[in-house]
């Protein structure tokens, strides 16, 4: 089995706070993997710890193999790594199509091959009828589908989503659901952050959890659903005890 | 951008024109103002290159120009080196300033305000020592020599010193050009955009800033070389000039930052007011406050520069066509 991604006993420390303790997860090729947990819980410090966008106190991560620990986010990316961001950050004076050229242009220096690699994602991911529209003027969920395409327009191994589908409405997310499968079959690892549950049953292979820095659980994501400590992780101590019961103490 | 065949001919017309207009104009004192518009357009496209398009506004871009007049000066003083080759050495000066300039503060992260600030401290430092050295000349300046020939880059005619000027004018839009058309370019703009982003999208943003900082240095520097020939004489308040390092983003700001002719628009806008209003109103003082008048109201009403007036008409000429 070969591993898309592997990070060992990941650490990131805020002063006295412990935001992620001790993370061990793994990624395989092929996969599309999500991460779960509260508000608060760690999730996209973990991502941005093994992004290259924080500095992780201890830990290891693996990239395909190889280590990119302590490497700076673009050449992460260069590496095959790309994350996407919750809250959008467009580049909002360009247009569509400049904006996923600058993702475009991480192969390429010829303007020509990257507006070509840039229409062709766009194309994927439905935003040919936007592609001149400058990015401040799109909806929410076209600019979530920008984030998309710009970390897809340089051709990654491996893809983190962070919470691609906040804000949209349900066609928005099942639109964005077949968008995400047809990335992976296209041979795109994907890891991703996510609260809409039922995206996270349809679209991924395993699940893990994550609470006040710890992963509790992991599996598939209809078994970590209805695991105990995942239950009284989001709904409080006690609460599992009281769906098995029927509502009652 | 590609450019349209309309906008390339245009862009020949312009050339043409600006390659026979002293064939037409006999005033000396015109041509002095032609030249000294096309200078500051020159060295408001270097403080675009960094400010327009990578989004990092310096307020002390003077420091090149300063370095690159010391630079050719010096050579051609104490060494006798014939300003030809001083340019390149200002050039190359320049460029270096931006290298150690770029990499302290870039390095440390300097954004917006704090990075304009550490640039303006940078200047004003490069002044005091100027001011304090010997190889300088010191508070008393250097003096060079009047001895026209284009190997001291020194010319009997204002035509001459014109034709230097439009020279390094066109270099500059070239370098603009250039910017819009190349990846390099489409980077800076990422950068200026969102930093963030453009760094998880595999651009080394500190690397890019720092080239386009250099870009800027080589830039200031030629200035330098070009301002020192043609007055002859230079010392630390005028080579590190904070009015200067004003007047560069001036320009650009009212003709629009980011566009390959918005310095030369800014350029030409303010240079023909403050004519005018020195020219026209006798009372002194009273031409600074028609000026700054001015520069109030674009700043309000175009946020986007002169370029962008044009701009939005010609977009608003698109959608009806569509």
């Amino acid at each position: 089995m070969t591993m898309m991604l592997e990070v060992k006993g990941l650490t990131k420390r805020f002063g006295g706070l412990l935001a992620v303790s001790a993370v061990d997860l793994e990624v395989e090729k092929g996969e599309i993997v999500s991460l779960i947990g509260p508000n608060g819980a760690g999730k996209t410090t973990l991502f941005a710890s093994i992004s290259g966008f924080l500095k992780p106190d201890e830990g290891a991560v693996n990239l395909d193999g190889r280590s990119i620990i302590n490497l700076k986010s673009h050449k992460i990316c260069q590496q095959g790594m790309v994350r996407t961001f919750q809250i959008t950050q467009p580049f909002a004076t360009l247009n569509t199509l400049e904006n996923i050229m600058v993702g475009a242009y991480s192969n390429t220096s010829d303007k020509n091959i990257a507006q070509l690699n840039a229409e062709r994602v766009a194309d994927i991911l439905g935003m040919t009828s936007l592609l001149y529209q400058t990015a401040d003027g799109l909806t929410v969920a076209a600019r979530k589908r920008l984030e998309l395409a710009r970390a897809l327009a340089t051709n990654p191994k491996l893809l983190l989503l962070d919470e691609v589908m906040a804000g949209l409405n349900p066609t928005e997310i099942d639109e964005i659901v077949e968008v995400i499968k047809g990335i992976r079959d296209n041979g795109v690892t994907i890891f991703l952050i996510e609260h809409v549950m039922k995206a996270v049953v349809n679209l991924s292979d395993r699940t893990y959890v994550l609470n006040d820095g710890k992963l509790i659980a992991q599996g598939t994501p209809k078994s970590v659903a209805s695991d105990p400590v995942v239950i009284e992780a989001y709904l409080g101590h006690g609460a599992a005890k009281m769906m098995t019961n029927g509502g009652k103490s | 951008m590609t450019f349209s065949l309309k906008t390339a001919l245009l862009i020949l017309l312009g050339l043409l024109t600006a390659i026979l207009a002293p064939l037409g104009i006999s005033s000396k004192f015109q041509l002095d103002v032609l030249t000294l518009i096309f200078f500051t357009a020159y060295i408001g496209q270097s403080w675009n290159i960094l400010g327009g398009y990578a989004g990092q506004f310096s307020f002390g871009g003077v420091m090149f120009f300063g370095t690159g007049a010391y630079t050719s000066s010096i050579l051609l003083t104490s060494f006798g080196v014939p300003p030809i080759i001083g340019i390149f050495a200002a050039i190359f000066m320049g460029a270096f300033l931006g290298l150690i300039v770029g990499y302290l503060s870039f390095r440390s992260g300097l954004r917006g305000s704090y990075f304009a600030l550490i640039t303006l401290a940078f200047a004003e430092l490069l002044r005091v020592l100027a001011n304090s050295v010997e190889f300088t000349g010191g508070g008393v300046g250097l003096f060079l020599t009047y001895a026209p020939g284009l190997h001291n880059l020194q010319f009997n005619s204002p035509t001459g010193f014109y034709y230097f000027s439009l020279v390094l004018l066109v270099i500059s839009l070239a370098i603009a050009m250039w910017l819009e058309r190349s990846r390099f370019g489409a980077q800076l703009v990422a950068i200026r955009e969102n930093e963030d982003a453009a760094e998880a999208l595999g651009i080394d943003t500190l690397k890019c800033k720092i080239y386009a900082i250099m870009i800027m240095g080589g830039m200031g520097g030629a200035a330098g070389t070009f301002y020192a020939q043609k007055y002859l004489y230079i010392d630390p308040p005028i080579s590190y000039s904070i009015a200067l390092s004003v007047e560069m983003l001036l320009v650009t700001i009212v003709g629009g930052m980011g566009t390959v002719f918005g310095p030369l628009a800014g350029s030409f806008f303010l240079h023909t007011v403050n004519e005018f209003a020195r020219h026209f109103i006798d009372t002194p003082g009273v031409s600074l406050i028609v000026y700054g008048f001015i520069l109030i109201l674009i700043i309000s009403f175009l946020p986007n520069g002169l370029v962008g007036l044009f701009r939005r008409t010609r977009k608003k000429k698109d959608d009806n066509d569509a």
